[in-house]
């Protein structure tokens, strides 16, 4: 179980202060573009490390107005007992830390472990149009949510990739030094694409066994080295990155960067009933492709770990026709999952009503809308966040 | 607050690992409160070490005589030279009392990113350690960093040739690690489950 009991939100992009107690389940923001919707989803994405739903730079996080600083505070309820997750920028400076109970934790992994979150923006409309780095992007937070070690996996294969880009193009040519690099880079990506091919490989029975009103999708990977570890065992193949790193030392450096490594794969997703690749297919077809991914996620990691990611939907409507909105409502109400949905206007989401609270967003706050569930909030004080 | 010299003082504080303006500021009023007992104290200790603590000229360790104590010591197996990043793995090494050789204190490790090559290393030093042909074993504990697993392959590759023994510290050692802020328990299984390189 994941639950989240209160998000606090201290000069954080339009929000002065904000301490909000979610009253259910699912929770509905509506309003009009501009009124701190989106803000408020990505506060609860940057809750897990990275740079959360908008890609965004820390420059960019600070309230217009405020002093500099910014903190988010999440307190949730999980199968330990409740835990406080905080991030933000201490004033004067421009690094973003964590804090996990009131202490710095060792690691990010050590947040991973206990909170997963996966989201639907607008944006990604566009995922299977644009370049492979947002599909990887995307594929890795699924990963990660099911791994939490994916991530620093994912961090030394980079930094052992830049590395060698380094050396390469300052024309440093030490053997010893290259090799040294390519076993790390050998090592990372074999542990990376075999989580990611566990993944796409659950994540496709789980989406094949659940197939309702979303097409089913089929996710597939391009990659060499996911290739050849369906075929044969891991420690052959990272001897055969290796030699091929190094072999390849001429081309990447007159590429000016590594073209073999897990920085290289792209994923691919496929209506299973029709054929079409989701590149092909139309708009509302992709965003329902696409949204049957996340809830067979969601579901995947429930069951795998014991409590299902948050689920940040970003205008999930849009696109979709009525059938398809029923749908994703009546999954919503099944999954397990913490989920924060966001759209224009409340009627859309009527159908809710008696299993979501729903809150106009406006004014740098949040106001409850009668129609929709509403439960007891305690009304103690709240510390200052972080 | 409180003129020049405690600015000074603070700015000074706040350099130091751990510190921040906000401790550097308490810890220098803790000592401007009481400077007979507090501060004179300190600043003799900051002088006398200042003066007397040089870096070994066989292993780089840091101490008052130089070879250092740990290279003086004729107890210790000069058999094996366990071979660190810094002064701060060597004394956590020597806290969790895992190793009973000699150490070789490299300085860094190579860092592309950083613009560390083997020429800013001690290096040189430790392959004519290797030479003079009391050495058997060379433990290579190195962070489970991408920069450290680098170094370590790099001193192998070199190492290699001279027919020693090369062993490396790894189990245990969660990756992106600094050996310096792991645990004595830690630190101690990683050297017993050491393993050919
Ligand atoms: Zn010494």
């Amino acid at each position: 179980m994941l639950r989240l009991n209160r998000l606090t939100l201290t000069d954080f992009r339009s929000y002065a202060a904000l301490t909000w107690r979610p009253a259910a389940r699912i929770s509905v923001l509506y309003g009009p573009n501009g009124t701190g919707k989106t803000n408020l989803l990505e506060a609860l994405s940057l809750i897990v490390p990275g740079r959360g739903l908008r890609s965004a730079r820390n420059a960019d996080l600070p309230r217009l107005d405020g002093p500099g600083s910014w903190a988010v505070a999440a307190r949730f309820q999980t199968q330990e007992g409740e835990t406080i997750i905080g991030t933000g920028c201490e004033p004067g400076s421009d690094r973003r830390v964590f804090r996990l109970d009131g202490a710095a934790p060792r690691n990010q992994a050590d947040i991973a472990r206990i909170v997963a979150a996966v989201w639907l923006t607008p944006q990604m409309d566009r995922l299977f149009q644009e370049g492979l780095s947002g599909r990887r992007r995307f594929l890795d937070r699924l990963v990660w949510a099911l791994e939490p070690g994916h991530a620093r996996e994912m961090a030394a294969h980079d930094t052992a990739v830049g590395s060698r880009n380094r050396l390469l193009s300052e024309g440093r040519h030490d053997r010893a030094w290259l090799s040294g690099l390519e076993d790390s880079i050998a090592r990372h990506a074999v542990a990376a694409s075999a989580a990611r091919l566990s993944l796409v490989t659950r994540l496709n029975a789980q989406i094949a066994a659940g197939a309702g009103a979303f097409p089913p999708g089929r996710i597939g990977l391009a990659c060499p080295i996911a290739e050849r570890l369906q075929v044969e065992p891991a420690l052959k193949v990272e001897d055969w990155l290796r030699e091929t790193l190094a072999a390849n030392r001429p081309r990447d450096s007159a590429a000016g960067t590594c073209l073999l490594g897990a920085h290289r794969t792209d994923m691919r997703l496929t209506d299973v009933t029709t054929g079409t690749p989701a590149a092909l297919a139309s708009t509302g077809q992709q965003k329902a492709l696409l949204i049957g991914v996340i809830l067979a996620h969601a579901a995947l990691i429930a069951s795998a770990r014991g409590f299902a990611p948050l689920l940040l939907l970003d205008e999930p409507a849009v696109h979709l026709d009525a059938e398809r909105r029923r749908a994703l409502w009546d999954v919503l109400i099944a999954l397990p999952a913490q989920t924060v949905i966001t759209g224009t206007d409340a009627e859309t989401f009527l159908p809710l009503a008696g299993h979501a609270e729903a809150l106009a967003t406006g004014g740098g706050g949040l106001h409850p809308d009668g129609r929709f569930l509403r439960l007891q909030t305690d009304t103690t004080p709240v510390p200052a966040a972080l | 607050m409180g003129g020049p010299e405690v600015e000074h003082l603070i700015g000074l504080l706040s350099k130091l690992p751990g510190m921040g303006p906000r401790s550097a500021r308490r810890a220098a009023l803790k000592m401007l409160q009481q400077p007979e007992s507090r501060m004179l104290p300190l600043a003799a200790a900051l002088r006398e070490a200042a003066e007397a603590v040089k870096p070994c000229a066989d292993c780089g360790n840091l101490d008052s005589q130089d070879p250092c104590t740990i290279c003086a010591d004729e107890h210790r197996d000069r058999s094996i030279i366990c071979v660190v990043e810094g002064v701060g793995d060597l004394w956590a090494l020597e806290r969790a009392r895992v190793h009973t050789g000699l150490y070789h204190v490299l300085g860094g490790t190579l860092s592309a990113l950083s613009g560390i090559g083997p020429e800013d290393l001690n290096i040189p030093l430790l392959l004519s350690r290797i030479a003079e042909g009391e050495v058997a074993e060379v433990i290579l504990a190195l962070g489970a960093t991408v920069d450290g697993a680098a170094t370590a392959h790099w001193l192998t590759d070199q190492i290699r040739p001279t027919g020693v023994a090369i062993t490396r510290v790894g189990q245990g050692v969660p990756m992106g690690g600094a050996l310096d802020v792991l645990d004595d328990g830690t630190l101690a299984a990683a050297l017993r489950t050491r393993r050919g390189a």
